[in-house]
């Protein structure tokens, strides 16, 4: 079965700005992908160009077999879009909004089983200018279900939420999973890609710094295990060889890569001194610290 | 799903959307209406001739004014306005071809200017014993019909050149307000100075305040057949269509 999405050197330059300057990138049938960066890493230009709204610079585009430049109209029938700003028409409600939606398409979804898979079934009669943020958004995605495709953008569906309207958008999109659906989402939170993806690519300034699973991107990254501990002002001073060093605020903090040796070393000399180590903490490298070490550095990685 | 269906449909939801949209409905409807109220109640409504009131001379131009604010006036605002919210844009994402779009807006223009030209006509006949001639209604609803679709035109085009939605009502009432003044919508008047007819010759507007008066004129000999005015309004029309071919965006300005 051929990719969804096939991307092969995709530049995009404004004048002396090279925004995305050469990303490959293939998004399998049925995969969710989180697309993830900071802000203005080239995710939107990216993502914008595989939806046919920018053209390209340079490079190898196909999604869903068409290139987004050239493709006919039919083509958007198997094609949804999230937008990452984009409101609804104010002055009609969120069930009619969703019927001239569907209006476009050959053969669509039910409107108001659309409602429903977002969760907006009871709200289907306000106007969407009373619609909350959260509302908005989960009408956002009935817009771009109500086609019934089989490839879904989503860019940046939770950016400006709090917490736990993160959590409920999480779990709507969630449920495209188990519609089968394509999703290619952008995203500059690690905790959501994690969440979300199957698959992770991030990138940095324009460029793909790493793909993987949350896991193999963890792997990849060569970020040690921090141990800390609050050590009392009359405790003997730790020796020189556990290579620790003071965290700023009174505590001590060990960054190995060989977790076990390093504790069995810490414990061994606290046990000889008679001494509890307040506070011993041992912290594996999270999600952020490797993605800050992936998105910090991209000029040293290996694009 | 045909074409045509397609049209329609997305006409529907349009003038629904209107309905609801207070401002669009005040301008359109509301102050046409307010106006000839006022104009017959300064100017007063004698009758100047045996059977022949001056509202006569105002209805025409109220009729003007009501086809550009349904046309020209209220798409070159929400237009605009939907661009910048991205309304359009996600539109544009959608398998629906851009021109049926368009012309859906200028279907639904179409439909409003034609139930304001009932409405005004009734009125004026009802309340100020204006009437209108049989052999008039043709000249009348050729006036309606190219003017409701040139306007359509010309605010679609008109969106193009405004850079935001808080420009949108200024930049509009910037062309228009001044254009009725010379345009024979509120005042008819025989002495004005060369180059303020001259304005008024060269833009749209007058062109169509004319020919519904000429519809409306008790005097006529025959079924008027006001065509020069129509060639302009249709030349306006034609030109505002193309440059909104080629210029008119879909996607925010930010």
């Amino acid at each position: 079965m051929p990719a969804a999405i096939d991307v092969h050197g995709l530049t995009k330059s404004y004048g002396d700005h090279h925004a995305v300057r050469g990303v490959d990138l293939t998004v399998e049938e049925g995969e969710i992908l989180a697309f993830l960066g900071p802000n203005g890493a080239g995710k939107t230009t990216t993502i914008e160009i595989l939806e046919g709204f920018r053209d390209r610079t340079s490079g190898e585009v196909r999604v869903l077999g068409e290139d987004p430049e050239t493709a006919p109209l039919s083509w958007r029938e198997r094609i949804g879009i999230v937008l990452q700003e984009s409101e609804p028409v104010p002055e009609l409600t969120a069930a009619e909004a969703v019927h001239m939606q569907a209006g476009y398409y050959t053969s669509p979804r039910d409107p108001a089983a659309t409602l429903e898979l977002v969760g907006l079934a009871h709200s289907a009669d306000q106007r969407t200018r009373k619609l909350s943020g959260g509302q908005k958004r989960r009408l956002d995605l009935a817009l771009a279900l109500v086609g019934n495709p089989s490839l879904i953008f989503l860019d940046e569906p939770t950016t400006g939420f709090d917490p736990s309207a993160r959590r409920e958008s999480w779990g709507m999109i969630d449920a495209l999973r188990e519609l089968g659906s394509t999703v290619l989402l952008t995203t500059h939170y690690m905790d959501e890609a994690e969440h979300l993806a199957d698959r992770i690519v991030v990138i940095a300034d324009g460029l793909i710094v790493a793909e993987g699973t949350a896991d193999e991107l963890a792997a990849s990254v060569d970020a040690a295990t921090r141990i800390t501990w609050a050590p009392r002002p009359d405790d003997p001073r730790p020796p020189e060889r556990l290579g620790w060093t003071s965290d700023g605020s009174g505590g001590a903090l060990i960054e190995t890569n060989d977790v076990l040796l390093t504790l069995h070393s810490l414990t061994s000399w606290a046990t000889q001194m008679s001494i509890d180590l307040p506070k011993l903490n041992v912290a594996r490298p999270s999600l952020e610290d490797v993605y800050l070490k992936l998105t910090g550095a991209p000029e040293g990685g290996d694009a | 799903m045909s074409a045509l269906t397609g049209l329609i449909r997305q006409a529907r939801f349009d003038l629904l959307i209107f309905r609801r949209n207070p401002a669009a409905t005040f301008f359109t409807v509301v102050l046409p209406l307010i106006f000839l109220f006022i104009f017959t109640s300064i100017f007063g409504n004698e009758e100047i001739r045996p059977g022949v009131r001056a509202a006569t001379f105002y209805v025409p131009g109220i009729l003007a004014l009501s086809i550009i604010s349904a046309t020209a006036t209220n798409l070159a605002i929400t237009m605009t306005t939907r661009r910048e919210r991205g309304v359009l844009k996600r539109v544009r994402g959608t398998p629906i071809p851009a021109w049926t779009f368009v012309l859906s807006q200028a279907l639904a223009g179409l439909v409003l200017c034609l139930i304001m030209t009932a409405l005004i006509v009734l009125i004026g006949w009802i309340v100020f014993d204006v009437s209108l001639n049989a052999s008039g209604i043709p000249s009348l609803l050729i006036s309606v019909v190219l003017g409701a679709l040139s306007f359509a035109a010309i605010g679609l085009a008109l969106t193009s050149i405004i850079p935001s939605e808080d420009a949108a009502p200024a930049v509009t009432n910037a062309v228009f307000l001044p254009l009725y003044f010379v345009s024979d919508v509120f005042i008819v008047s025989e002495d004005t100075p060369g180059f303020i007819r001259l304005i008024g010759d060269i833009f749209p507007v007058k062109h169509l305040s004319n020919a519904l008066q000429e519809s409306f004129d008790p005097f006529a000999d025959g079924a008027p057949w006001p065509w020069q005015h129509w060639l302009v309004i249709a030349a306006w029309g034609i030109v505002c269509a193309a440059i909104t071919m080629r210029t008119f965006r879909w996607t925010p300005n930010r």
